[in-house]
């Protein structure tokens, strides 16, 4: 067959004998790419529709009240359970990581790209890279071995606690916020930046002038893109958080988020039971929160000027 | 050209593969169901699965091991789940053997009838202490107070000057139902710690200084890291159960979807043998269900065995 098409090009010219192979070549490519695209359309709908339809059970098969699963506290995975507490804990970890690792992050991605340019592409992208790569299991059990203890011995309370989730997440979305920061301030067009410079800005004035304000949308996406991280993740902040089912007091009390609680009490419950469908709503105010990150994402970089 | 077709081929082989692998899937689970069936004269050779409580798990997983030796046509499937989980898929056939940690009848989005009930094992569990707290024995309303949330210092009932910090079972949980139940007269404990699984419920005791939780007696073989409290002068040990003076002990379940047959009935009498009972079952810190003196129906009734 590869011979045959040899010879047939050695003897025509290049353009006409690739004509008909080529449009048959161009067909196969769209039909492949548009099959892939339509797959995970497809993929994304099906599991809106399931979690939306596991998820609204609970208020049309066992008539729980939406506002008091909303607004309520106490979890016993009966019609009065409110999951305020989990929502609360949800939030608070997650804006409490952002808290902690934006600065670091942004601060990390300014001094790679502008001030030490050579020594932070060569060791601080690839350590940021790598803590990409190490599984939440694994930030979990560090948290559950030197955080918490710490926290316990040198700050007070038990040690499981709000803190202790905070920062896990935090060190969790910090490489996120650092590349995806990086990338923004390197896309800056490197004519603002030598124009501060020639009008005598000093380089942290161009830094804290020009280049943050240029990239202030791309750097609220990569906060966002965090955030949205920061909020499904489950398994570190389980193994350190204590899975409290009220409302924590303060910084040092033990705490619970949606994730922790889904993965705590679904292997107990039954399919089909009001325990069960509880947890699937959980999993459903997830879902809304996640398209909630997104639509704030768009917002944001549609707002971005350069 | 010739690289996008190998791509292109590559792509359609991947999804090919992806189909067919799901079909599979399903197709196999079929098949389990009506290889028992057949399976009935010729004895242990097949492929049964068997799925649910992770309390029981290694006790089931250690019997299967050596049930397969004995039958090397025979394959055990043996996975957890849990207690909810394991009784779920039971019921839509999906496991040949359900184990679970409390009875069906409590679960009520389970159809009781339709299942048979295996009792293979007991366990006895007590409340786990950290070892420095300086109590061995509780009253039964000491107990109750302590997990209620009204005596919060281990000095209340002739302790150390510790605080007292409750570690719990997620709501659901068959060891949290079955301490609730025979220590706690049915009360539900006040909000603490939560922990998925009853090694790390263990893991906190030990390192949290006045924690105290529950825990079967298999955790506290063989280690010093929590003490198990007697409750109103009776040790927790497994001969205390047998007869009826210790009051916290449940059944570990198998259940079936209707009489056993097959594999499935092969396996559970060797799970009743002597073999299995005088060995493995007290070799993984389980009591022997033909050693009870004393049986429990599903409401909880007490009475001598004949």
């Amino acid at each position: 067959m590869a011979n045959a098409q040899k010879s047939e090009t050695n003897n025509h010219r290049l353009l006409k004998s690739n004509n008909s192979s080529s449009k048959k070549n161009e067909g196969r490519g769209k039909f492949l790419v548009f099959t892939s695209a339509v797959i995970v359309i497809i993929a994304t709908i099906a599991i809106t529709v399931f979690l939306g339809y596991k998820g609204i059970r609970t208020f049309f098969v066992y008539d729980v009240s939406l506002w008091n699963f909303l607004t309520t506290t106490g979890w016993d995975g009966t019609e009065n359970s409110g999951a305020f507490a989990f929502i609360f804990g949800s939030f608070a970890v997650t804006f409490l990581a952002a808290l902690f690792a934006a600065p670091l992050g942004i601060g990390s991605a300014i001094f790679m790209t502008e001030i030490a340019k050579k020594w932070g592409q060569k060791f601080l992208q690839p350590v940021i890279e790598i803590l990409v790569g190490i599984p939440s299991v694994v930030y979990g059990l560090i948290g559950v071995t030197v955080i918490v203890p710490l926290i316990r011995n040198h700050v007070g309370g038990l040690g499981f606690s709000l803190l202790a989730g905070m920062i896990v997440v935090g060190v969790m979305i910090l490489p996120t916020i650092t590349s995806i920061s990086a990338d923004a301030i390197k896309a800056i067009p490197s004519d603002i930046k030598d124009a501060s410079y020639g009008l005598g800005a000093t380089r942290w004035q161009t830094i804290y002038k020009v280049i943050i304000p240029a990239a202030l949308p791309s750097l609220m996406t990569a906060i966002v893109l965090g955030m949205a991280r920061a909020f499904g993740e489950a398994l570190a902040v389980q193994m350190v958080i204590g899975n409290v089912k009220g409302l924590p007091e303060s910084l040092l009390d033990s705490a619970a988020t949606l994730t922790s609680i889904i993965t705590l009490d679904m292997p107990h419950t039954t399919y089909g039971s009001v325990h069960n469908s509880l947890l699937w709503s959980l999993g459903l105010i997830l879902l809304i929160m996640s398209y909630v990150f997104i639509i704030i994402i768009r917002f944001v970089s549609s707002r971005r000027k350069i | 050209m010739k690289s996008f077709k190998r791509l292109a081929l590559l792509f359609a082989l991947m999804l090919v593969v992806g189909v067919l692998a799901a079909c599979g899937g399903s197709s196999d689970e079929e098949d389990t169901g009506s290889e028992d069936e057949g399976t009935e004269e010729e004895g242990a050779s097949g492929e049964i699965v068997v799925g649910g409580s992770s309390a029981m798990q290694p006790l089931v997983a250690a019997a299967a091991e050596t049930f397969m030796e004995e039958n090397p046509d025979a394959q055990i499937d043996v996975q957890g789940g849990g207690s909810g989980t394991g009784l779920s898929e039971v019921a839509a056939g999906n496991f040949d053997i359900g184990n679970a940690d409390y009875f069906a009848e409590s679960k009520e989005d389970i159809d009781a009838e339709e299942l048979v009930d295996h009792k293979v094992a007991v366990v006895g569990m007590t409340a786990a202490a950290h070892p420095e707290v300086g109590v061995e024995d509780l009253s039964m309303e000491d107990l109750k107070a302590i997990f209620m949330g009204e005596i919060t210092n281990w000095s209340e009932v002739g302790g150390a000057d510790q605080e007292i910090t409750l570690v719990n079972r997620p709501d659901g949980s068959g060891t949290r139902a079955t301490f609730n139940e025979f220590a706690l007269d049915g009360e539900t404990p006040a909000e603490g710690i939560t922990e998925d699984s009853s090694n790390r419920v263990q893991q906190i005791i030990n390192e949290t200084p006045g924690a105290v939780g529950y825990l079967s007696f298999a955790y506290f073989e063989g280690n010093d890291d929590t003490i198990p409290l007697g409750i109103d002068g009776v040790e927790p040990t497994s001969e205390n159960v047998e007869t009826g003076e210790f009051p916290v002990w449940a059944y570990q379940h198998s259940y079936t979807n209707g009489e056993p047959e097959g594999l499935t009935k092969e396996f559970l009498d060797y799970m009743m043998s002597d073999e299995v009972q005088s060995s493995i079952v007290p070799d993984q810190g389980y009591i022997a269900s033909t050693n009870m003196e004393v049986e429990r129906d599903a409401e909880g009734n007490e009475s001598e065995v004949e």
